[in-house]
């Protein structure tokens, strides 16, 4: 299951679809406008939300739960921000692989949601080699 | 047609203004923006304020240049067109955004030769028209490297553990 907010975030995600060749997919995402992108796999579209917003990151978890619940994946995967930070979060009591993929815009640190996932996504990846300083998160190449 | 975009959240009066004063005194090109919930309206460009997720590959597809505030969406999908790209970061102090985050992303990308960046008024003037004699350095397809997809799928397949 691939998780992630709109704009970059989306567009992030998209590139690295590849990697899930030949399994099953189910995608999370929250802009109507972007089931056209997808070429295969089921498609759920939630409201997004900021951390400015609680009630509305109230309704993401409440809408993430019942996706989780119906879906089961064995893996997660996103790029943020917080719906994909709430998916990661709840995913690992599901006991699915979770892999947090922080966007390529954060040269400097560590997103807030990445560094808020990081006891709950079991693969954590920076795209900047010099923010992977002890391998956590780790350095495995670019979305590009 | 050179495409302007700042994104739908916030407005970037200063961005906007800038391109359309240039307009104003005789700049040659034709611009087309997306301003965003601006309070600065254009008088020399054409302009919308939002652009439907949908349509918005389809403008960058005709646009000859892009100029955009450092959102990744826009420089992904410049970059994945092969189109020059002016990045003007946001910045925190003028109230453009809440943090200096785009300022070092755009810095970043210019060092890598990916895009062009404008950290000032005068630098936005210079890369409208350095636009059009930018060289794209190469083609960034359609997937993430190699190695990312290798260590994603070996992960998600429980290989190695």
């Amino acid at each position: 299951m691939a998780v992630s907010s709109g704009g970059g975030h989306w567009v992030q995600l998209k590139r690295v679809m590849k990697a899930f060749d030949g399994c099953d997919l189910a995608f999370v995402t929250v802009n109507e406008a972007y089931r056209d992108d997808v070429e295969r796999g089921r498609v759920h579209i939630i409201n997004d939300a900021t951390r400015w917003n609680p009630i509305g990151v109230l309704l993401i978890v409440f809408r993430i739960a019942q996706i989780l619940w119906a879906e089961r994946p064995n893996v997660v995967i996103s790029t943020g921000a917080a719906p994909g930070c709430v998916a990661i979060i709840l995913g690992r009591f599901l006991r699915a692989r979770t892999i947090w993929l922080d966007s390529i815009a954060n040269v400097e640190r560590v997103s807030l949601s990445g560094t808020l996932v990081r006891h709950f996504a079991r693969l954590r990846l920076t795209q900047w080699s010099h923010l992977a300083l002890d391998g956590d998160p780790e350095y495995a190449g670019k979305v590009f | 047609m050179i495409f302007v975009t700042v994104g739908a959240q916030m407005h970037f009066d200063r961005l906007v203004r800038v391109i359309d004063e240039w307009a104003g005194q005789g700049g040659e090109a034709e611009i087309f923006a997306q301003i965003g919930p601006a309070e600065y309206e254009p008088k020399n460009i054409r302009f919308v304020k939002f652009i439907p997720p949908g349509e918005f590959r389809k403008v960058m597809v005709q646009a000859d240049g892009i100029i955009s505030h450092a959102g990744m969406g826009t420089i992904i999908t410049a970059l994945e067109l092969s189109k020059p790209i002016l990045v003007v970061p946001r910045q925190a102090a003028l109230g453009e955004t809440r943090n200096d985050h785009q300022i070092a992303t755009a810095r970043r990308f210019q060092e890598d030769g990916k895009v062009l960046a404008a950290f000032s008024d005068d630098e936005i003037i210079a890369g409208i028209e350095a636009l059009g004699t930018f060289e794209v350095s190469q083609n960034i397809g359609q997937h993430a490297s190699a190695e990312l997809l290798q260590r994603i799928r070996s992960f998600a397949l429980g290989e190695g553990e």
